[in-house]
Parts: C-alpha cells; structure tokens; sequence
C-alpha cells in the first residue's frame, strides 16, 4: 500500500519486519492471516462432511474417513480458529487502542504467543500429515483416544502449545487493563468490548493451563500407560471428561464472550445511542466468565456422573441465561428509539442477535437432564453449539472486521457486496442448522458418515439432510464471496475516511484512519463515556442538517 | 551501571507503572502454575480417596528423610532468594551475587537429590507406566510386596507431580544462572531491579508447592 501518511502499516518494510514486529497492530493482523487460512481449511473440511452426508449412503468418503474429516475440522475450528481469533486478532489490535495505551503491557511476549499459536498449529498439521490421522472427535475422550493412532500425541501436544498461546495473550490483556489505560479512562468508561475482552482474559489464564495438565496425563497415558484415565490399567475415563471439560466449557466463553463485546460496540455506533444498560453488561461479562467454571459437568450427563452433580450442574446451568439475557434484552433496547444505521456490521449484529438467541435458547434446552438424555449426541447439539459458535462467535468476528475493516486496512468494502453477502451468510446458515433441530430431535446422531438404515422409519431424513447441504454451500458462497471483496478492497478500495462509522471510542476519535506506529500522537485524556452520543455534537462538530 | 531511563520502555509512562504492570503478570502468571498443578492435586485426591490403603502403603517406599531434606534445602533457598531481593534494593550487589548463587546451590542440591531418589526406584522396577514392577529388598522392606493394584497410580502421579515440579526447579536453575551474570555485570540498581523480584515470586511457588506435595506424597 503506497499511502502517504506515515502508519503502522509502512512504517517498516518487508517481510522479516513483520514476522519479527512487537506492535500489538501488525501481531493482530498475523493472527489475521493465520486464523484466516484455518477457516478456510475448516470450512473445506466441513464442505467435505456436509457433501458426504448430502445423500443417503457412502458417497465421497468411507466411514473412517468421514470419522478424521469431522474430527480434524472440530479440532481446526476450536483450536485454532474461534477460540484464537477475536482475541488475537480484534483484541490485540483494537484493545489497547480503546483504553488509550501505546502497546500492551508485554509486547514481546505478545508476539511469542503468536509463534506459539503457529507452533501448535505446524504440530497438527505435521501429525495429521506425517504420522498418522486421528478420529477421536476434538474432545480426545478416553480410552479410545489412548489407544488411537500415534498422532494423537501431535495433536495433544499442539493443544498444550497453542494453549500457552491464549495464556499469555489473556495475561497481556489483563495487566494492559488494569494498568495501561490513559488518564481519565476509568473502568465505568471502558467501552464494552474492552469489558468482554477482559473477562475473557480471566477465563483464558484461568482455565487454559488446566487443559495443558490434562493434555500431558494424557500424552504420558498414550506414551506410557500411566493408569491415570485408562480404564484398563485402573484408570478413570471420566476423570479425563470431568478435566475436559473443566477447561472446554469455560472455553466456549472465551468463544462467546469477545463476540458480545463486538456486538455491544456495533449496537451503540449504529444505533447512535448510548448502550442500554452499560454497566449490567460490563459486569455480566464478569458474571458469565465466574459462572462459565461451574457447568461443566452439564456435558457429562450421560457419563455415569452421579445423579446428585447433574442435578447441580443442570441448575447451574439455568443460571448462565441471566447474564446472557441482561445483555440481549439490553443490545434489543439500545436500538430502541436510536437512529438505527443498518450498514453491513450492523447487519452482522442483528444477525448476531437472532442465531444466538436461538441458540442459547437451544442451550437452555439441552441442560434440562430429562431432555438432554433424549438429545444427547444427536444433531439437535449439533445444531445448538454451531449456532452459539458460528451463529454466535464467528457472526459476531465478522460483523467486527467489517467494522474495524477501515482502521486496520484504512480502505473500504464494498457495501452492497456486504450486505448480499450477510444475506447469503445468514440463509445459508439457517438452512444448514435449522434443518440439523430437526433431524436431531427425531433421534439422527451425530458422527455417522451414513443415515440409510434410519430412512425406513425416518423418511424425512433424507429431505433435511440435502436441504442442509444445500444450506453449507450457500453459506460457502457467502463466505467466500467476504474473502474476494476483502482482498480486493486492500488493493483497490477507496479511501477510508476519518472516522467512517461515526464512532465515539477512542480508536475512532483520537488515531489516524490507519493508525500511526504508536497508537497516539499525544495521550488521550479521556472525559466522556464510550457511548455519549448525545455528546456528537461537541465530538464531531454540529449536526450539517440542522 | 546503566541508568534507569534506559530501563523504561517507551510504552510506559514511568518505573512505577512499568514495575506494577510486571508485577501483575507475573502473578497472573503464577496463578497458571497454580492451576496447572491443581489438575495433578485433583487426580492425587480422587485416587487417594478411592485406594487410601494402597496410597498409605505406596508412600512408604519413599524416603520421608531425603524428602525432609529437600523440604529444608528449598526452605533456605527461599530464604536466600528473599534476602537478595532485600539486598538488591539496598544496591549491595555484592551480597545479591553471593545470595542468587547460594539459591542456585541450593537448587542444584534438591536436584540431586531428586535424582538419587529416581534411580533408587528405577533400579527397583518403580517406574512411570507400564513397566512397573517392583521388586528387590532395602532398608528390610520386601519391594515386591508393593506389587499390588492402584500402586502404579500412585508412583504415576509420584513421578508426573515431581517430575514437572523437577523441570520448574531446573528452569528456576536457569533463571539464577542468568541473574547471576547480570548482576555481576551490574545490570541492575535500586532503581530497577524487576528480574530479581520476578524470579523471588516464582520460585517461592516452586518453593509452596513442594511443601504441598512433600506431606502428601512421603508422609501420609
């Protein structure tokens, strides 16, 4: 890019300049880029399983390797795409432009985490190459997983790597918080990503390193047999559910959470009104990553846990719907009375709203016990979990880009390509999922490459499934059709202006379009809120109408 | 000595926020530590409240004196750690040298230790895994009576909890080595000395949690 001004983006060139970069800016777009070729390889990967399973019977995969395409798409999109991507992308390049810092707290180590981010992931990719292909599904249950192909070593170990990646990013966030903010931000004036992005972090550096012990005991239980989860030497195959998922329950907030705080941003910019109930957000953010530690065990109901722990889990449960209904009933009432701006990130953002809503609801179904013992590992927890995680986490990153799109890139998308696009994304996902409700509820499971033998007494399996085929593909076009107008934006879009969105946040009203190399020319005073819109005036100058 | 300006980075606003902001990550950091051992804790409970005679009969096998004393090497080592930190904002960097290098003895000392204790039980088919099978006579204790079920579990969580407690006392080894040739070449001053503090808090942790697992694994 040949701008004139002088920014992040040139004020150092080539290749090693990047790769060797502390600028929490240029480490955000490296996360970019990485997370942004494992999606596309987890999409393919679930274009494979959604094509197998788009017609009764084999059609182009065998069942084992149907069994690796799911589980190697599951370990993609978890591991290395939605749990890393807001955070290492958004986070690192937004935060410490929202609480007015120079850099965050730790810049070396904030670049450290992404080479062990691509460490973890290069560990995958060689196992799944070079030794062997694993089918154990992302949660490397045991014993199947101890008995597995070698590779599962590869895999369990670029898990622990990678997880070190989210610890340090989550501590680096943590400290630039409470540390790093300019004069006059006061917590009360965090805007409510930075609020998200924070508890997240206190559920990364909490929950992280409890999945890197479990993935040690159970490389060590693959390697030398230590005892400790398998059954057959005296081990205990749910004691591995229960540390599982101690971390990964937790984990679909470290998901879920950085969404919402997007979504809150979008919903105060592009309503142009203060966000509805600021500080019950901020903290039910809070209240979700404390609460997000005591449900685990609402994966495991059907385990062989006591009936006594279900119960208590399935109660708690229940208790997660309070702060996450705080914040949808708040985002619905910031739009109330605003002047809704219906541009693409705040198409993004409704959509954000309708998939998530179903599928939280969706999630409060499945903790009651009864249900979920009818429901367990069938579609309908496929349907539930792709709707809080793409309908919910990946939704929500997109609707994010578009909107830092200009500040990151400092060009413009292509608007109408945007919104055809958001229409496609949100018609090809409903298709896809909604369809999956269905076929879940009357009994298909998940996991099979092959649903013929159920056709006799399940007609209409065959019907769904080609519809949420269809869905898959058409959600691909949208996909894709993001991908060709993004790249051709950052050759040939046209300028961004200052402040394109109208945005109150100090990302938008105190750097460059494209920010300089250190953030701010001179340090922020801060003496407003994040949303004070009725403030505009005096923020942007009179209103040109009037 | 370098003067304290160049210490500052340039995204800080001064030494206070920049020697907070490391202070805090740093016990971020020691909050993972605890966590991750917390995972082994839990399995050392569940198995412990399942087999209690087995791990009671197990925990005989180690030599409670040589655990003693490794629990008092560590305890000195913390105290030499915290002396030099005492030291180092006095400026006496003489007395931190010697200090860092009693801390790296000491270190050294619960290593090998460590490394009788493994080769003892290795050389009595006491392994990690598979191949265990004890056997052979010491100290008058038949070893291959310990032959029985869920006494593997026991020497498996013996050897992860001690061994990655064993890998963090090498790194803290490291750490030492490497503070120590700072301050001998007088990098560091009353102004700033933010290593030396950073190392004192992770190696009391190392220091804690060996005195959790010393009762838990040689005593009861």
């Amino acid at each position: 890019m040949s701008d004139t001004s002088h920014n992040y983006l040139n004020a150092k060139k080539g290749l090693w300049s990047w790769l060797t970069t502390t600028d929490h800016k240029r480490i955000g777009i490296l996360y970019a880029i990485a997370c942004g070729a494992f999606f596309l390889l987890g999409g393919i990967l679930a274009t494979f399983v959604r094509t197998e399973l788009g017609a009764p019977g084999e059609t182009i995969l065998g069942q084992d390797e149907y069994n690796q395409v799911f589980t190697l798409h599951g370990v993609v999109m978890v591991f290395l795409v939605i749990i890393p991507a807001i955070p290492g992308i958004l986070g690192n390049f937004v935060l410490p432009l929202q609480v007015g810092a120079n850099d965050v707290a730790f810049p070396r180590l904030n670049l450290a985490s992404w080479y062990l981010f691509m460490a973890g992931a290069l560990m995958a990719v060689c196992g799944w190459l070079f030794v062997g292909k694993v089918d154990t599904g992302w949660t490397f249950y045991t014993p199947y997983s101890s008995g597995a192909s070698n590779a599962v070593l590869w895999l369990t170990s670029a898990v622990f790597v990678a997880g070190f990646a989210s610890i340090f990013t989550g501590l680096n966030f943590i400290v630039t918080v409470h540390k790093m903010r300019a004069p006059g931000m006061t917590w009360n004036r965090l805007p409510l990503f930075t609020w998200a992005i924070y508890a997240t972090a206190i559920v990364q550096v909490l929950a992280t390193p409890v999945i890197g012990i479990t993935m040690v005991l159970l490389f060590l239980e693959k390697l030398l047999h230590i005892g400790i989860f398998d059954p057959a030497l005296g081990g205990d195959p749910v004691l591995f559910q229960h540390f599982f998922w101690f971390y990964s329950h937790p984990a679909v907030y470290i998901m879920i959470l950085p969404a919402m705080g997007i979504i809150s941003d979008l919903m105060g910019t592009f309503s142009r009104q203060h966000v509805s109930g600021y500080t019950f957000i901020a903290l039910s953010s809070v209240a979700i990553a404390f609460l997000g530690f005591l449900v685990w065990g609402h994966h495991m109901f059907v385990s062989g846990q006591s009936a006594l722990s279900s119960i208590i889990f399935s109660m708690l449960t229940f208790l997660i719907g309070i702060p996450t209904g705080i914040k949808v009933f708040n985002w619905v009432a910031t739009m109330y009375k605003g002047s809704v701006w219906l541009k693409t990130p705040m198409l993004y953002a409704l959509m954000f709203l309708f998939l998530f809503t179903i599928g939280g609801l969706t999630g409060i179904m499945v903790g009651v016990l009864a249900v979920d013992v009818h429901l367990h590992d069938t579609y309908f927890v496929v349907a539930h979990f792709h709707y809080v995680m793409m309908g919910g986490a990946l939704i929500g990153l997109i609707g994010g880009l578009h909107y830092w799109w200009p500040k990151m890139t400092g060009r413009m998308y292509n608007e109408k390509a945007g919104v055809i696009a958001a229409i496609l994304v949100f018609i090809g996902f409903n298709l896809t999922f909604f369809t999956q409700f269905f076929l879940g509820s009357k009994g298909m499971p998940r996991r099979y490459h092959d649903y013929s033998e159920f056709l006799e007494t399940f007609p209409e399996f065959a019907a769904l499934n080609m519809t949420s085929t269809i869905g898959s593909y058409i959600l691909g076009v949208g996909l894709v059709m993001i991908l060709i107008y993004a790249l051709y934006s950052l050759v040939r879009g046209p300028r961004a202006t200052a402040n394109p969105w109208g945005a109150c946040t100090l990302e938008w009203t105190h750097t460059e379009t494209v920010p300089d190399e250190h953030n701010f020319h001179d340090t922020p005073l801060v003496t407003r809120g994040p949303y004070d819109y009725h403030l505009a005036d005096d923020v942007f100058g009179p209103k040109k109408e009037s | 000595m370098i003067s304290a300006d160049t210490t500052l980075k340039h995204y800080f606003v001064n030494h206070e926020q920049q020697f907070d902001a490391a202070k805090l990550g740093m016990w971020l950091f020691l909050v993972t530590e605890v966590l991750l051992f917390a995972g082994m804790f839990v399995a050392y409970a569940v198995y412990r409240a399942w087999h209690p005679e087995v791990f009671l009969q197990a925990s005989e096998l180690l030599d409670w004196r040589l655990g003693a004393l490794n629990t008092i090497v560590l305890l000195a080592s913390s105290f030499t750690v915290a002396l030099s930190i005492h030291f180092v904002q006095k400026g006496e960097n003489r007395k931190v040298l010697v200090l860092l290098l009693l801390t790296l003895l000491c270190a050294a000392i619960f290593m090998v230790v460590k490394y009788f204790e493994y080769t003892d039980k290795f050389s009595h088919g006491i392994v990690l895994g598979a191949g265990f099978d004890p056997h052979g006579i010491i100290d008058g204790k038949d070893y291959s009576k310990y032959n029985v079920p869920y006494a593997a579990q026991f020497f498996s969580i013996y050897f992860v909890m001690t061994g990655i407690h064993g890998v963090h006392v090498l790194v803290g080894m490291g750490i030492f080595g490497w503070l120590a040739t700072r301050v001998a070449r007088g990098h560091f001053s009353p102004q700033w000395y933010t290593p030396v503090e950073l190392t004192g808090l992770y190696w009391h942790l190392v220091d804690i949690i060996w005195i959790f697992l010393f009762p838990l694994l040689y005593l009861i």
